[in-house]
């Protein structure tokens, strides 16, 4: 116990994932940005959204609900020292990952091929949509990459501390990414119409 | 826990440093430095660079309003088609005086302020051996820097840098063929902008960080000097306000870029009709404004902070009100983000809603007069020290008084009908926050300089640069009140093609021979400061005999901060002149129990052991005292 504290504290640990928090409120302050001025915009201008959502948005809220729960697993795995179930289900999170960027690109498809719903709009309140998930994508993206480098740790022979400190990280990311999309969804969604 | 584990890291890390040195190499010794001293200097010295460049773009047009139907020769010579014919182009003009505020406001006062102090002094003055992550906080300084070569570097282009403003306001920042200046000189601004805010968002998160999670042992929130305080709120701000600056510029970049409409309608431009429609330009006001108004004090509190300290250090006294201070600190913080709109009451804004802000508005003179008064009753009867430094720090709270004032005219939504965007506006925040902040960064300067560079700086030249810089200030943004008055708008190239505003090019003359002046004190100051890094004085471990952790570290630098273990600390920073004790100041690090002639009933509110021992030795003394 002792040399573990030893240990997390000479590579600041702790103070490195409170400083993972303190991005996720940067984060979270730029999504709030985001949506107020949303809000500003179509309440100010008579703009409403007046789209109905492709379908596919609701596939990917469930694909990154599942990529929530394998990473859940992974974390479970590695606090147990099932160091290959954590790889297993840290892999299986990261092509949920994957699916979850095709899908929105296929939604993108969607909305700009199918039904005419485009970036470039007279109607700003549709160009949001765009906005919202290509920042969220670009999260995700970052995301993926934290992911890879644990992935990357749990194959090199690295100390359980850093191990799980890994893990934690991704984790607050991951989880914090999955909750900021739910939350976009249902913004747009009850701004539908 | 907390304690514990700070108390271990000290061994460890000592132990690991005698293990395997890392190789001092000039490359990451000066230049790829983790350290945070070393990160410091390099901001500082970045950000004097950056102060010069916006300096003398001022300077420039200074000149220009000055002497409007004046040609210099020289002016085409050095600037070429910027120039033509000896005459600043007007376009040009407008590139000048955005990008002179542009560099001051984010490159010099955010960046070059909290950046080199929060660097400097978090971990020294809490007792850390460095930030929380030392390579991100590397990051931070090149990012900045990177952002000063691309800002810099728009005056290389062919249309100029942007010149929309520092508030680079849609529709004309938004349109490349707006003007020239909305080209690629907005291009490379809007770069520039996203590497400054990753910067200072990695540089905000891990002051956050450092501040909460690695004080030494017994530094708790309270025993924190107000440099920290301050350095702390304002990270807080930073990172809760930049965001909404990305927001803002990336919806910009849109329309700039990718034609959506935003910000855009009913344009049209050169005759053409533009294809965009339903934009709201007022929304960008909101999102900039949501970030400009907490930048403000993002500017203004490292400034309040360091003058704090020095006032005290150098009043010989212990701070006036130090809980208030901490909390108009943050009062000011909350307060910052509910008065955006007060940059907006012309907009059209629904004067309800121009009444809320008003009031949020000018609720933030209490938590400003707090301080002032507060500065002033530390030096009201303190046994003043007259250093360089202190002058700096009282020429702060002068300047804050006097350009304080005109915030409350200016924050009534009627008056400002008539004083929005005149050179009233100039006059107030270049004394509020420009003059009133750069005084507080040449104060730390002066004040830390032998803690970064192991040197004195000469205190003659320190006056010289001082008196010359305050008067030269007053003469140059005085007069402008009375200008904004008289209705004469900002930003203007040439006040001779209007027939209200003639009268005033005689007093604009005058300003900028002031500002003339006042620009050869600067070069004082550099001298001085060059000068005293190589062949100053060499400095004492605690020159100005202050209480702040700092200062026990030994003069020469070293990586980890203290040799041994790292120190202790017993009582807050302020036990400057504390009656029964025989020095005037007792360091943070001294204990209790090695000054038991100037212990007080309340140095023991939370300590009843020690309480007990106190009431032991005073009845002890004063049988003593008795019998004598």
């Amino acid at each position: 116990m002792m040399a573990q504290i030893q240990q997390e504290d000479k590579l600041n640990l702790g103070a490195k994932k409170f400083s993972m928090w303190i991005f996720i409120l940067t984060s979270f302050m730029l999504f709030a940005a985001f949506t107020s001025g949303f809000i500003v915009y179509s309440g100010g201008r008579g703009h409403g959204l007046n789209v109905i959502l492709p379908q596919a948005f609701k596939y990917s809220t469930a694909v990154i609900i599942l990529s929530s729960i394998t990473l859940l697993m992974a974390s479970k795995a590695a606090k147990g020292l099932q160091f290959g179930k954590q790889r297993l289900y840290l892999w299986l999170t990261f092509f949920l990952g994957i699916a979850f960027f095709a899908i929105q690109i296929y939604a993108w498809y969607v909305l700009t091929y199918k039904m005419q719903v485009y970036f470039t709009n007279p109607n700003a309140s549709r160009s949001f949509i765009y906005v919202f998930s290509g920042m969220h994508l670009l999260h995700v993206l970052a995301a993926l990459l934290v992911l890879l480098s644990t992935i990357k740790g749990s194959y090199s022979n690295i100390p359980q501390v850093r191990n799980l400190f890994k893990m934690d990280m991704t984790s607050i990311f991951w989880h914090f990414l999955d909750i900021v999309w739910i939350c976009l969804y249902v913004f747009l969604l009850l701004n539908q119409y | 826990m907390s304690t514990l584990a700070v108390h271990d890291h000290g061994i460890v890390h000592h132990e690991e440093g005698h293990e395997h040195h890392h190789k001092q190499t000039f490359l990451n010794t000066y230049v790829f430095s983790q350290d945070h001293k070393m990160i410091a200097k390099q901001f500082l010295i970045t950000g004097i660079t950056m102060a010069f460049i916006g300096m003398t773009l001022s300077l420039l047009f200074r000149i220009q309003l000055a002497y409007p139907d004046k040609s210099f020769p020289l002016l085409e010579t050095l600037l070429g088609r910027f120039a033509p014919g000896g005459r600043l182009s007007p376009d040009f003009y407008m590139s000048l005086v955005t990008i002179h505020g542009t560099i001051m406001v984010f490159f010099v006062l955010t960046a070059g302020l909290s950046g080199t102090f929060a660097n400097l002094l978090i971990p020294l003055q809490i007792g850390a051996r460095d930030m929380a992550s030392p390579f991100v906080n590397m990051l931070s300084y090149w990012f900045f820097l990177l952002a000063s070569v691309v800002m810099v570097s728009s005056f290389f282009v062919q249309k100029g840098p942007a010149s929309g403003g520092w508030t680079i306001y849609p529709p004309l920042s938004a349109l490349p063929k707006a003007m020239p200046g909305s080209g690629e000189g907005m291009t490379l601004w809007l770069i520039s902008m996203v590497f400054f805010i990753a910067s200072s968002l990695m540089g905000g998160i891990n002051y956050i960080s450092t501040v909460l999670n690695m004080r030494t042992k017994g530094m708790d929130l309270w025993k924190m000097p107000l440099t920290i305080w301050a350095l702390f709120l304002t990270a807080v701000l930073g990172v809760l306000a930049f965001p909404v600056l990305v927001a803002g510029v990336v919806l910009l970049i849109f329309d700039r870029s990718f034609g959506t409409s935003f910000y855009l309608s009913d344009i049209v431009l050169n005759g053409q009709v533009q294809p965009f429609e339903g934009g709201s330009p007022i929304l960008f006001q909101h999102l900039f404004w949501f970030l400009g108004h907490p930048e403000v004090y993002i500017i203004i509190m490292p400034a309040m902070g360091i003058s704090s300290e020095i006032l005290a250090v150098n009043s010989r006294k212990p701070i006036f009100g130090y809980h208030a201070m901490v909390y108009s600190l943050i009062g000011i913080s909350v307060l910052s983000f509910i008065v955006w709109g007060h940059h907006m009451f012309v907009t059209g804004m629904n004067p309800f809603l121009g009444g809320v802000f008003m009031i949020t508005t000018l609720i933030i003179a209490v938590p400003s007069a707090v301080k002032t008064f507060n500065w002033l009753a530390t030096l009201w009867r303190g046994n003043i020290r007259f250093t360089p430094a202190m002058l700096f720090a009282i020429g702060l709270v002068s300047f804050f008084i006097s350009g304080g004032l005109t915030g409350i005219f200016l924050g009534n939504a009627a008056l400002d009908i008539n004083l929005h965007d005149t050179y009233f506006v100039v006059a107030h925040f270049h004394l509020v926050m420009g003059s009133a902040a750069i005084f507080g960064m040449l104060a730390g300067v002066y004040h830390w300089f032998p803690k970064m560079f192991r040197r004195m700086m000469d205190e003659r030249l320190g006056y010289l640069h001082f008196w010359i810089t305050f008067i030269g200030a007053y003469l140059v943004f005085f007069p402008m009140h009375f200008m904004g008055l008289d209705g004469v708008p900002r930003r203007y190239y040439a006040f001779t093609e209007f027939e209200s505003m003639k009268r005033w090019l005689t007093v604009n003359t005058f300003i900028t021979w002031a500002a003339i002046m006042s620009g050869f004190a600067q070069v004082v100051f550099i001298f001085n400061f060059v000068y005293s890094i190589f062949f100053g004085k060499k400095a004492t471990q605690n020159p100005w005999e202050a209480n702040t952790l700092e200062w026990t570290t030994p003069v020469e630098h070293i990586h980890g901060n203290w040799p041994g273990e790292i120190p202790t600390v017993y009582r807050w920073p302020y036990d400057y002149s504390k009656p029964g004790h025989d020095g005037d100041f007792i360091p943070q690090t001294v204990p209790y129990s090695q000054t038991m002639t100037s212990n007080l009933p309340h140095d023991f509110e939370d300590n009843p052991a020690g309480l007990e021992e106190y009431n032991k030795w005073a009845s002890a003394n004063k049988i003593n005292e008795q019998v004598k």
